[in-house]
């Protein structure tokens, strides 16, 4: 009797601790959508939704698209979202291409360089990025690279740890065997690479295009360093400058953060077994 | 093919050099360059990015007496501990409790425990300056609502962004942090090998000691890895507060960070020479962190 009311007493209890973890995380997300809804009066008046006088029904009609409308009509917010998606996908294409590239003559070519290009890659990982900061701004400015979005996208083409991420990923997941059997069968080694080797990589392809395109979504230092015309702004960039320009305007700024998460949700949902698995795996081998 | 490597010889000795061509072309420019240029700028005094004036040592002299550096310093580092003795406990709590046997959605509660770690932190930040808002924030109104029925009054003006800023800052990072090393902890609890929990039932031995005895020493290395990545992340911290104090450092410098001192010095002064000067500073703390994590790791597996 005594087993059987602790463990009941222990359901419970693990039951609403996750119960509270649940509310906590969601809570923010529900406050943040609900107040892009709402005037900046409203905001004010009300913590969730409005609620009609002494009764619990929620006040539709004094909710309004309105902040979402000057969103995209004052604060020009379809240019970020545009330039948000062009360079998250040009970036997150290139770099899954150039690091599996690289990951794969690491971890299966014989050659004189090896271990040290393997050295090169582990202790890049250790590089803090802002040391790099102002002598890579100096850098953009030699090379005239400054406020253009190749100044972004090219030094993220082959980040260290993603070859790293890829260089486990073919030694686990490439059998040797294969390679010497597409050899014997005459395909020549870049035919090797894109026909054997690519498709084999496919989960780390998957989890590796969705890190970059978040990573590049979610920077904010890289393009207010790297940019100067408002017309180039990633959302990043272009939400602080909302938080700036329309300071005491919550609504807009909430519809602005609220556009700026969304796409990235959707994304994950769509894609998250892939990313949760494949990123936990990733710290375990490592 | 060599069977101890499990490497192939290319019949074109060019072949993985082309494979390799974009890394260490984007490394070699990117990386390098800038990385030597460091050593150059860290002993120059700029005006923006074309005029330098040689200085020597002079900017890390300036930087060791700088009070503002040491600002930086001290507030970075008590956001790290903050974030790490809360948030990594918190963390693997989470994990163990959605270890707990017959959990049904396990998933779908991993994916929503995880989901805060999608949002940049630019947006986070974005949202966290109205949620610490005074009276209207949704922080304040909450605490105010559940604490009152066990009569405390939580006051509604409670300042997070005026005078509670280190405070406001770690709870942001829960919200932020929290899910997201709690994925690593629940792959390494897949480590805990059953038949050892079930010899130590047998034994007699009470949750705590099993937790003590059997899980801690299988999530080690994981933990070791999690609590660098943290500090490592910590130190670097700088877009949350930017963006929450709007492009500032809060009121008194309260959330001046080191990070936000390098951006401020090289961005907003134009001195390229002392922001890097501070950048070798926090590299120098960042890669004795990851030497420290190395040394004691590897003490373990030699004693294990």
């Amino acid at each position: 009797m005594n087993l059987r009311l602790s463990r009941a007493l222990g359901w419970c209890v693990t039951r609403s601790l996750l119960a509270i973890a649940v509310v906590v995380t969601l809570l923010p997300f529900v406050w943040l959508v609900a107040s892009s809804f709402k005037s900046n009066e409203e905001f004010f008046r009300s913590t969730f939704l409005p609620m009609r006088e002494g009764s619990w029904s929620i006040a539709w009609e004094r909710l309004s698209v309105e902040a979402y409308r000057r969103l995209f009509a004052e604060a020009d917010f379809a240019t970020g979202l545009l330039n948000s998606i062009f360079l998250s996908s040009v970036t997150g294409v290139l770099a899954t291409l150039g690091c599996a590239m690289g990951g794969y003559a690491l971890a299966k070519f014989n050659f004189r360089g090896r271990r040290f290009c393997t050295i090169l890659v582990l202790a890049a990982v250790l590089i803090p990025g802002p040391l790099l900061l102002a002598p890579g701004y100096q850098l953009l400015y030699n090379l005239g690279l400054l406020d253009t979005f190749a100044g972004l996208i090219l030094p993220a083409i082959a980040p260290a740890f993603g070859v790293f991420l890829f260089r486990q990923a073919v030694i686990s997941g490439v059998p040797t065997e294969l390679l010497e059997a597409a050899r014997i069968d005459g395909a020549g080694e870049y035919r090797t690479f894109v026909v054997v080797v690519m498709p084999l990589l496919r989960p780390m392809i998957g989890t590796f295009l969705m890190i970059t395109f978040l990573g590049v979504w979610n920077n904010f230092i890289g393009p207010q360093v790297v940019l100067q015309s408002a017309d180039k702004f990633p959302l990043s960039v272009a939400v602080a400058e909302l938080k700036r320009g329309y300071y005491s305007d919550y609504g807009l700024q909430m519809a602005g953060t609220v556009v700026s998460i969304l796409p990235v949700m959707v994304l994950f949902l769509l894609m998250q077994k892939d990313f949760v698995s494949g990123l936990a795996a990733g710290a375990v081998k490592g | 093919m060599n069977r101890a490597t499990g490497t192939v010889t290319a019949r074109a000795a060019t072949a993985p050099w082309v494979f390799l061509a974009p890394f260490l072309l984007c490394f070699g420019v990117f990386t390098v360059y800038p990385l030597v240029q460091a050593v150059v700028l860290s002993t120059q005094t700029t005006f923006g990015p074309g005029a330098t004036r040689f200085v020597g040592t002079n900017n890390f002299e300036a930087m060791l007496r700088d009070p503002l550096f040491w600002r930086a310093c001290s507030n970075t580092l008590i956001y790290t501990l903050g974030s790490l003795f809360v948030q990594l406990p918190l963390a693997l709590g989470l994990a163990l409790l959605l270890e707990s046997p017959n959990l049904r959605g396990r998933s779908w509660l991993r994916l929503v425990l995880f989901s805060p770690a999608m949002v940049g932190v630019v947006f986070a930040a974005m949202m966290f300056s109205l949620i610490f808002e005074k009276r209207t924030g949704l922080l304040n109104q909450v605490l105010h609502a559940i604490l009152a029925p066990v009569g405390i009054t939580w006051d509604l003006d409670f300042g997070w962004l005026q005078q509670h800023v280190m405070l406001g800052l770690v709870v942001a990072s829960l919200w932020m942090y929290v899910g997201f090393n709690m994925t690593f902890f629940a792959a390494a609890l897949q480590n805990v090998r059953r038949d050892l929990v079930e010899a130590a039932i047998v034994d007699g031995a009470g949750p705590l000691s099993r937790f003590w005895n059997v899980t801690v020493p299988a999530i080690r290395p994981v933990g070791g890895f999690v609590v660098l990545m943290s500090v490592i992340g910590s130190f670097q911290l700088f877009e949350l507060p930017y963006i929450m104090f709007s492009s500032s450092a809060g009121p008194d410098n309260r959330a001046l960070t080191i990070v936000m001192y390098l951006y401020q010095n090289g961005f907003e002064l134009g001195d390229l020479g002392y922001a890097t000067a501070i950048g070798w500073a926090l590299a120098v703390v960042l890669v004795g962190c990851a030497a420290v994590q190395r040394f004691l790791a590897r003490g373990e597996e030699a004693g294990s």
